[in-house]
């Protein structure tokens, strides 16, 4: 085989077969439109009032409403106080999980002490635990500790995750090279000061992926804050979930809750999200 | 591999002092101390959080389950397994068991399909490649709640979207909140409409990794592209698709948030007006703080833990059957 037909197959190879075709771009399309269209859908309704729903042909266009829709939501939940409750809690734990992420990593993955295979074994099977499944205990430590109703219920629990010391060791294992470290501690760096010039550098672009990860995690949690906390003192998703109370659920009212909420973080999206998509996609390789 | 501590020691000699030698200055002393307690320091915060509001809970779950107890008693009665024999009775237990099934194999079966196939289309030579990846991953940054409320809205009975079109093109309208079928059907789509996308691309990351040489190879043999995604791709997906089932199997078995959305009644924790779509995370929550049965409800937890537990090991097994013996049935 001459060479010029080998690195035709070998191109050809690489992508499968030759330029997307039509039919590629179809099947994409109509699967983003699939994606697309719920945020959409809900935008309409929210920019409406709720006779919209009841029309045989529901309007394709969004209404003026959406403004008035949006006030009503403030006046229904404490949704200030949401947003700022959800940026202080997801904020604090992303903070502290990048933080002892990286450090748990940093040792992990550099260091030499007893016990370190083992131990890290253990954070890898506690990757597989349902922590979820204890709240109950949880529940009632928070009540002793006088903590239920208020934040730190929903913040110390989720200080470190088991994923975020995986991550971490997994990325600053491979990017961070031994003679850089020694080099450090020639010059007479400690170890904490090690970490923080010459690893906590190296792996910014992991530790800024998992602080997104954690940040989204944090702030779409439900469950724990459903039962910790109260409707005065909620997070974003809790006063969401109390938009549709009472028997009659007003969906211009809960949809116009759910687009604000969503805004923001698809805002965060669209500015991040070709390193979110880099993020998951290299730690489906190194996972 | 050699370790920083004995580097460090060889290049400034501080290593421990043979007898004879003099004595470490002060300095010296805590330089070697920090090298050798500083990794746990830097390991304890998880250790020590992932111990107190992780495992604990885990074991007092396990602890309480043991006991009579309610909300507000401060000490339960002791009946030894009996929550487990009365747990076994409930029918509203296996019921939501068989719920929490249903909805598992109705999201992850397609999903799982359907993102392998999606990350083949990623993998063609397109136009603005990244721009597609985050066009798919955009459900994945909505919240549980308000794909919850969304969908609830899109499959209402009476003015939901999904009833209007059934309608128009001829079709009786569903109830989805109360037909079982339907409603599983409905919370798996929501399942599958967050995470298809996000499952692609950890599918597509495995797709790139492959080396090219294995393709070539297959072309030259004049493997078709059919038979190349079957016999080549496929194959070597392996370890990735058994991480995405394992994965959601976890999350999939722990189900709560678009079902507690779903009801339409409000605020309920029944999953519909006969729990239809009651999943055994819902139930448990329903257990612990609405009947406030808090023994009982530990007993729930704790038989959820190993069911997915036992589904995760058994889903690991299969999977590895599944694609090891795709390979050798391929025509």
């Amino acid at each position: 085989m001459t060479a010029i037909s080998l690195r035709r197959v070998t191109r050809r190879a690489q992508t499968g077969d030759k330029r997307a075709s039509f039919w590629v771009y179809g099947l994409l399309i109509a699967f983003m439109l699939g994606s697309v269209f719920p945020f959409f859908w809900s935008f309409l309704v929210a920019s409406r009032d709720s006779s919209m729903l009841t029309e045989r042909v529901p309007p394709l266009l969004p209404g003026g409403n959406f403004l008035s829709n949006a006030a009503r939501v403030f006046d229904t939940v404490p949704f200030w106080k949401a947003l700022g409750n959800s940026v202080i809690v997801s904020g604090t734990v992303t903070l502290t999980t990048v933080l002892f992420s990286t450090l748990a990593g940093f040792a992990f993955a550099k260091l030499r002490f007893r016990g370190r295979d083992a131990l890290f074994v253990f954070v890898v099977a506690t990757l597989a635990v349902p922590t979820q499944l204890g709240i109950i205990p949880l529940y009632m430590a928070m009540g002793e500790l006088g903590w239920a109703g208020h934040l730190e219920a929903v913040i110390v629990p989720n200080l470190v995750t088991a994923i975020g010391v995986f991550w971490m060791r997994q990325y600053t294992a491979q990017v961070v090279p031994y003679e850089l470290i020694e080099a450090a501690r020639v010059d007479g760096c400690s170890m904490i000061r090690v970490y923080w010039h010459v690893c906590l550098p190296a792996v910014r672009p992991a530790a800024a992926f998992l602080g997104m990860f954690t940040f989204m995690t944090s702030w779409n949690d439900f469950l724990w804050p459903l039962v910790v906390l109260n409707a005065d003192n909620p997070t974003v998703q809790l006063a969401l979930e109390r938009l549709q109370s009472g028997y009659y659920v007003d969906y211009s009212l809960v949809l116009a809750g759910t687009t604000l909420a969503t805004i923001p973080i698809l805002f965060v999206f669209v500015v991040l999200g070709r390193q979110i998509v880099a993020g998951i996609m290299q730690g489906a390789v190194k996972g | 591999m050699t370790t920083v501590t004995r580097r460090r020691a060889s290049h400034q000699g501080v290593a421990p002092a043979p007898p004879g030698r003099p004595k470490l200055t002060f300095r010296q002393r805590l330089s070697l101390a920090d090298v050798k307690w500083s990794p746990y320091l830097y390991i304890a915060p998880f250790f020590v959080i992932f111990g107190v509001v992780g495992l604990f809970p885990l074991l007092w779950t396990a602890y309480l389950s043991l006991f009579d107890r309610e909300l507000l008693d401060a000490e339960g009665t002791f009946i030894g397994l009996g929550n487990y024999t009365e747990l076994f009775r409930d029918s509203q237990f296996w019921n939501a068991l068989f719920n929490t099934l249903s909805i598992f194999v109705l999201s992850s079966g397609p999903q799982i399909v359907v993102a392998v196939l999606v990350a083949a289309l990623l993998n063609t030579r397109l136009r603005a490649p990244t721009g597609w990846r985050v066009g798919v991953l955009l459900p994945y940054v909505v919240s549980l709640v308000a794909v919850g409320l969304i969908f609830g809205n899109l499959f209402g009975h009476n003015y939901g979207l999904v009833n209007g079109l059934l309608e128009a093109v001829g079709i009786d309208r569903i109830d989805w909140q109360t037909n079982w079928f339907a409603s599983h059907l409905a919370i798996a789509t929501m399942v599958n409409w967050r995470w298809t996308g996000y499952n692609a691309l950890i599918v597509l990351a495995a797709m790139k990794a492959i080396p090219k040489e294995i393709f070539e190879a297959a072309m030259i043999d004049g493997a078709s592209a059919a038979r190349r995604f079957f016999s080549v791709t496929l194959p070597l997906l392996r370890p990735t698709l058994i991480f995405v089932v394992v994965t959601s199997t976890i999350g999939g078995l722990q189900i709560f948030t678009e079902p507690k959305l779903f009801d339409a009644m409000p605020g309920s924790n029944n999953g519909g007006p006969s729990n239809q779509f009651q999943t055994i995370t819902l139930y448990m929550y329903q257990t612990a703080f609405e009947t406030q049965k808090l023994g009982y409800a530990s007993a729930i937890a704790w038989v959820l833990f190993l069911v997915i537990i036992i589904f995760a090991v058994l889903n690991f097994l299969l999977t590895r059957r599944i694609s090891s013996s795709g390979t050798e049935e391929a025509p």
